[in-house]
């Protein structure tokens, strides 16, 4: 790991004024992936800002009957909150079926939403990679991997999204709620807080170096079922293959680009009364990449929309 | 940075490096040895420790990062008398070989039971607004963050059943 200085931020805009004057920071809240990537050198911040502390954990309910989520609330204890449980059960579902106990009882909502993709190249400091090193390469493209993206991917860049939480929450039409050093406040849906990589796969997000996530706002559910799914390598602990959150007529994919994708032509086709499986087909029609694993996804898309039609529940 | 973090117990300061970890602060710093470092990128679960009551991976985890707060570590678990039910569980089991992933799991167990008893759900729960049934398919997989080389899996299952006081 390279050396940093480590700030304790005192609170919210002592954290922001150490970040706008050092746009090499990093904010730090579990550490999970952050501390990871470090010690891989992948990262580098010459400045560390321990946003941990921050009285930012809150879940509460908003006016409209949603739910605001703080942004340091960790992973374990949205998953085990009553009011997500009940009322958006595909959001416990996606964040219990990421990592282990141990992750999630430090890993914050904030930090899910942050975490680099695990594409195994990215990971590898000594493979050239787009990401990693812009202009270097991407080995993913020729590579051996389960985990390209289907969609939305560019010339330079092929990796995906790690985050389940994140599917659950563009499902869900989750807002990302940030603040900057200058007091501007702004919310963006989770759906698109992500870059498509284009020409720049380096840079994930367009939040600023001096903005910080203070909460993730849940709408009231939508009417309908809903049904999360995840596809693995393995029974538990590790990556997704691909995933699937429907709520009501809003489906989202995981694993399949650089964010969490909502399957916009599937909704459509589905609003005009569309079978599961055309549906699934329909946002299908436009992906890139293997048969295989396109095949994969349509069919488990298909079949996680008819489990919440038919479930009314995860 | 000058750091105190209260282990076992006992507070314990020390001038550390920002880089170093939870983890090798206890083992470097402390001498405390049982947490053990396998993998150290959050994969193997042999670094498991209690913090605040709750387990986390202390390699992932800057020791500046815990001032104040409370570590329990294996070495902390048994009292004057007696080992831990959960360490005492393991051994009526034989939940183990080589034996080093064993502090890890049953730090691990520990933090397993108390999210239990909390109400807290895993994957493998079956309806999330129920209470948790603590059935072989919640164990395995509130254990999943903790890998054994030696695949003593059918004995770690039963000790956390026994440990839970659940009847096979």
């Amino acid at each position: 790991m390279k050396p940093f200085a480590y700030e304790r931020a005192r609170d919210v805009d002592h954290a922001l004024s150490l970040a706008a004057a050092n746009p090499g920071a990093r904010f730090l809240a579990g550490g999970t992936n952050l501390l990871d990537l470090m010690k891989l050198e992948i990262e580098q911040p010459s400045q560390v800002i321990d946003v941990g502390r921050l009285p930012l954990a809150e879940i509460s309910e908003t006016p409209s009957g949603g739910l605001r989520i703080g942004a340091l609330a960790t992973n374990t204890a949205v998953a085990s909150d009553p009011r997500v449980r009940s009322r958006y059960p595909i959001l416990a579902r996606a964040i219990l079926a990421g990592g282990s106990v141990q992750l999630r009882n430090k890993a914050s909502v904030g930090g899910n939403l942050m975490q680099r993709t695990r594409c195994p190249y990215f990971m590898d400091s000594a493979k050239p990679c787009n990401k990693r090193l812009p202009g270097s390469g991407c080995s993913a493209m020729e590579g051996l991997a389960m985990t390209f993206a289907l969609f939305g991917a560019s010339e330079m860049c092929v990796a995906v999204s790690p985050s389940d939480m994140s599917v659950a929450l563009a499902a869900l039409d989750g807002l990302a709620e940030t603040v900057r050093a200058d007091g501007s406040v702004s919310r963006r849906p989770v759906e698109t807080l992500h870059r498509l990589p284009g020409e720049a796969p380096q840079v994930d997000t367009d939040l600023a170096p001096d903005e910080l996530i203070l909460a993730v706002e849940l709408p009231p559910p939508p009417e309908g079922g809903q049904a999360w799914r995840k596809v693995r390598a393995r029974a538990s602990y590790t990556g997704a293959i691909a995933s699937v959150a429907v709520a009501g007529g809003q489906v989202a994919l995981g694993a399949v680009a650089a964010r969490p994708w909502r399957a916009r032509a599937a909704e459509e086709a589905l609003a005009s009364g569309a079978s599961p499986f055309e549906a699934a087909a329909s946002e299908l029609a436009h992906a890139a990449g293997e048969e295989g694993r396109k095949a994969l996804v349509r069919r488990l898309a298909a079949d996680v929309i008819r489990e919440a039609r038919e479930g009314m529940g995860s | 940075m000058l750091t105190t973090i209260r282990v076992n117990g006992v507070d314990r300061a020390a001038d550390v490096d920002p880089r170093m970890s939870l983890l090798d602060f206890l083992r470097e710093r402390l001498d405390l040895k049982g947490t053990k470092k396998g993998c150290d990128h959050g994969q193997c679960g042999a670094c498991t420790v209690l913090v605040n009551g709750v387990r986390i991976n202390a390699c992932l985890s800057l020791a500046v990062m815990h001032e104040g707060d409370q570590v329990l570590t294996v070495e902390g678990l048994a009292g004057e008398e007696a080992l831990h039910p959960v360490q005492h569980a393991f051994l009526v089991e034989d939940a183990f070989q080589c034996g080093y992933c064993t502090p890890g799991q049953i730090c691990s167990a520990v933090g397993l039971l108390a999210e239990v008893a909390a109400g807290q759900p895993s994957e493998a729960t079956v309806d999330l607004e129920g209470p948790v049934v603590l059935t072989d398919a919640e164990i395995r997989e509130r254990m999943s963050g903790n890998i054994c080389r030696c695949s003593a899996y059918p004995q770690i299952l039963a000790a956390v059943r026994r440990a839970a006081g659940v009847a096979a």
